[in-house]
């Protein structure tokens, strides 16, 4: 369903700060793949995602979502396809609107906007009811301002607004990493059941080991913007911790001790 | 005593204008507020705006019709700012900049090309780039001047009523509402699929259009149009909008409906209108006005900070 084919991207090309952030990338997932991606920092983990979500262009290569080729569709057209939470709570929501609005916006994911009403009372209805499955009592203040919640609360609402569309695609950028370990938690668990029930392809960042190898079909390690292991399966079910810690080190020669992966296994 | 009374005969002139500049004040909202841009163009779209409806008139359109033509005039006016920002990346304030003394050329063409009008209504030879150019409407029939202050204000009143209504409406519908989320967040609102350089173009095409607009009624009830007129008009529009706010927050602690607070706003502009016409009647130089109104905008932006550092300092020494 997403085709990446050779994708290429460098930062600050031609300057001393030059970063080869992706180089050559290519990646195909199948319709409910759920893929959870690791790597240190500067792997290149985000960048992959921002190439599948047009955040930023791609130097080189291509990007097919059922076939389609997007690689020149600006971001908001991409949204079309797919659902996006981000690591920091902030990016996800528009703090100054009100959570029935900030879902109301995201159920026109790829629609047309036009001069009918921004939100229905039976949209709101529709909302609370949706909000009511998470048990943080969003359902109760719905016209609330965004920006009075917490950051948990607010990545739960980001989450639900990327699916309240069925996404072809979810894409999850470390999306608990700014969250307290419980709230993490909330947060991880509510995303498993909302892929489980909708049956999403899904792509997820994490810098946890155990949370890698626990959710999700397939796995896939990036170091130095390549993918450097890539499994799936009944493979990838039977891995522990110290696998993954010593596949890093094969690739890595042993010299990762100080990098944030080994600080959450 | 007497003071008092020029006070109160001049009240039905501050409200007028205050209604004027109340238009002026919510086009200037939309970008300030909403779309979370400082948009300089206004000072020159107003001016477009007074021009545009000046010549109109000269050339005997219909006086309300002039002022629907002024506001296209404007929407045009902020799409060249939109282009600036957008297309070519310009940063926002620059892009003002930009447009701004791009139309000023633009303005000076329109009032300039044609001959212009004294106010006795002979025709005088055109004098190119002159900075008082300046075309008199009052021979004409017009929706509002100044001679009679009363009607002015009535019709001024129509207008702020109806354009509230017509924003309110709008920002509840599924485009307004993209409007918003890009001005509140862009990058969530590229993420759920809102073209944020469209809307960015057409919010502030639809600010200035009002602002041309608010230009149109003004050059009607001052008798013309001219030049100088918009220099600095940004801030008394800023003026107009933090007053509001901060009255408007005063009177709702909880905060207040969208129809409310962009009434306020137009209150706030018939304050900023009582300050100037309280200035000009003590006897100050109305010269003084503009630094009286930095003063002004320059107190309540900072405010709330004040107060907000104030407040950590209390409940320290309370710990």
């Amino acid at each position: 369903m997403l085709e990446l084919k050779n994708v290429c991207k460098t930062f600050y090309a031609g300057t001393v700060n030059e970063r080869v952030a992706l180089n050559d990338v290519s990646l195909t997932l199948s319709d409910g793949d759920v893929v959870t991606i690791i790597g240190g920092n500067g792997a290149g983990k985000s960048t992959l995602l921002n190439m599948v979500s047009g955040t930023l262009p791609v130097d080189a290569g291509q990007v097919l979502i059922d076939g389609v080729d997007i690689t020149n569709y600006p971001e908001h057209k991409r949204a079309k396809f797919l659902g996006r939470v981000f690591q920091d709570p902030m990016t996800g929501t528009a703090a100054s609107m009100g959570i029935d609005e900030n879902l109301a916006l995201a159920l026109r994911r790829g629609k047309h906007r036009g001069l009918g009403w921004g939100i229905t009372k039976k949209e709101r209805a529709e909302f609370s009811k949706r909000l009511e499955e998470f048990g943080l009592g969003l359902e109760s203040r719905i016209t609330a301002k965004v920006g009075l919640l917490s950051g948990g609360q607010r990545q739960v609402l980001t989450l639900l607004m990327a699916t309240l569309k069925k996404p072809k695609l979810l894409l999850l950028d470390e999306h608990t990493a700014a969250l307290d370990p419980k709230t993490a938690k909330i947060v991880l668990e509510a995303t498993d059941k909302i892929i489980r029930e909708d049956n999403l392809t899904a792509m997820m960042i994490t810098h946890n080991m155990h949370d890698a190898i626990t959710y999700g079909n397939r796995l896939i390690m990036m170091m130095d913007g390549r993918i450097i292991y890539d499994v799936a399966g009944e493979e990838k079910k039977s891995l522990t911790v110290p696998d993954l810690l010593k596949k890093f080190e094969e690739y890595s020669g042993g010299s990762f001790a100080n990098d944030r992966m080994m600080l959450s296994k | 005593m007497d003071f008092l009374i020029s006070m109160f005969n001049s009240l039905p002139g501050v409200a007028a204008e205050g209604l004027f500049y109340g238009i002026f004040a919510l086009g200037v909202y939309i970008t300030y507020k909403i779309l979370d841009v400082a948009d300089l163009t206004v000072d020159a779209s107003i001016v477009t705006g007074c021009a545009v409806t000046t010549i109109c008139i000269l050339y005997g359109v219909n006086s309300l019709v002039a002022v629907f033509i002024a506001f296209l005039a404007g929407m045009i006016a902020g799409a060249l700012t939109g282009f600036f920002h957008t297309f070519l990346k310009i940063p926002a304030i620059l892009a003002g900049i930009l447009s701004q003394f791009s139309l000023y050329t633009i303005n000076m063409i329109i009032m300039g090309m044609q001959s212009y009008l004294d106010t006795t209504g002979t025709t005088k030879a055109l004098i190119p780039m002159s900075p008082t150019a300046y075309a008199s409407v009052s021979k004409f029939s017009l929706i509002v001047s100044s001679r009679d202050k009363i009607s002015a204000m009535v019709v001024g009143f129509v207008f702020v009523i109806a354009i509230i209504a017509l924003l309110y409406w709008f920002f509840g519908t599924e485009f307004g509402c993209s409007l918003r989320a890009t001005g509140a967040n862009p990058k969530m609102a590229r993420a759920q699929g809102i073209n944020t350089n469209f809307a960015t173009v057409f919010g502030l095409m639809f600010s200035n259009g009002f602002v041309a607009l608010a230009g149109g009624l003004l050059a009607q009830y001052t008798g013309g149009s001219n030049i100088t007129f918009g220099a600095g008009a940004i801030v008394i529009g800023l003026a107009s909008v933090v007053i509001g706010e901060v009255l408007c927050s005063a009177f709702f602690k909880k905060g207040a409906n969208f129809a409310v607070r962009l009434t306020f706003v137009v209150v706030g502009s018939l304050i900023y209108s009582l300050i100037k016409r309280f200035v000009i009647n003590v006897g100050l130089d109305t010269n003084f006005l503009k630094l009286i109104s930095a003063v002004i905008v320059a107190i309540f932006l900072s405010a709330p900070n004040f107060k907000n550092s104030f407040v950590r300092k209390g409940t320290k020494k309370g710990a």
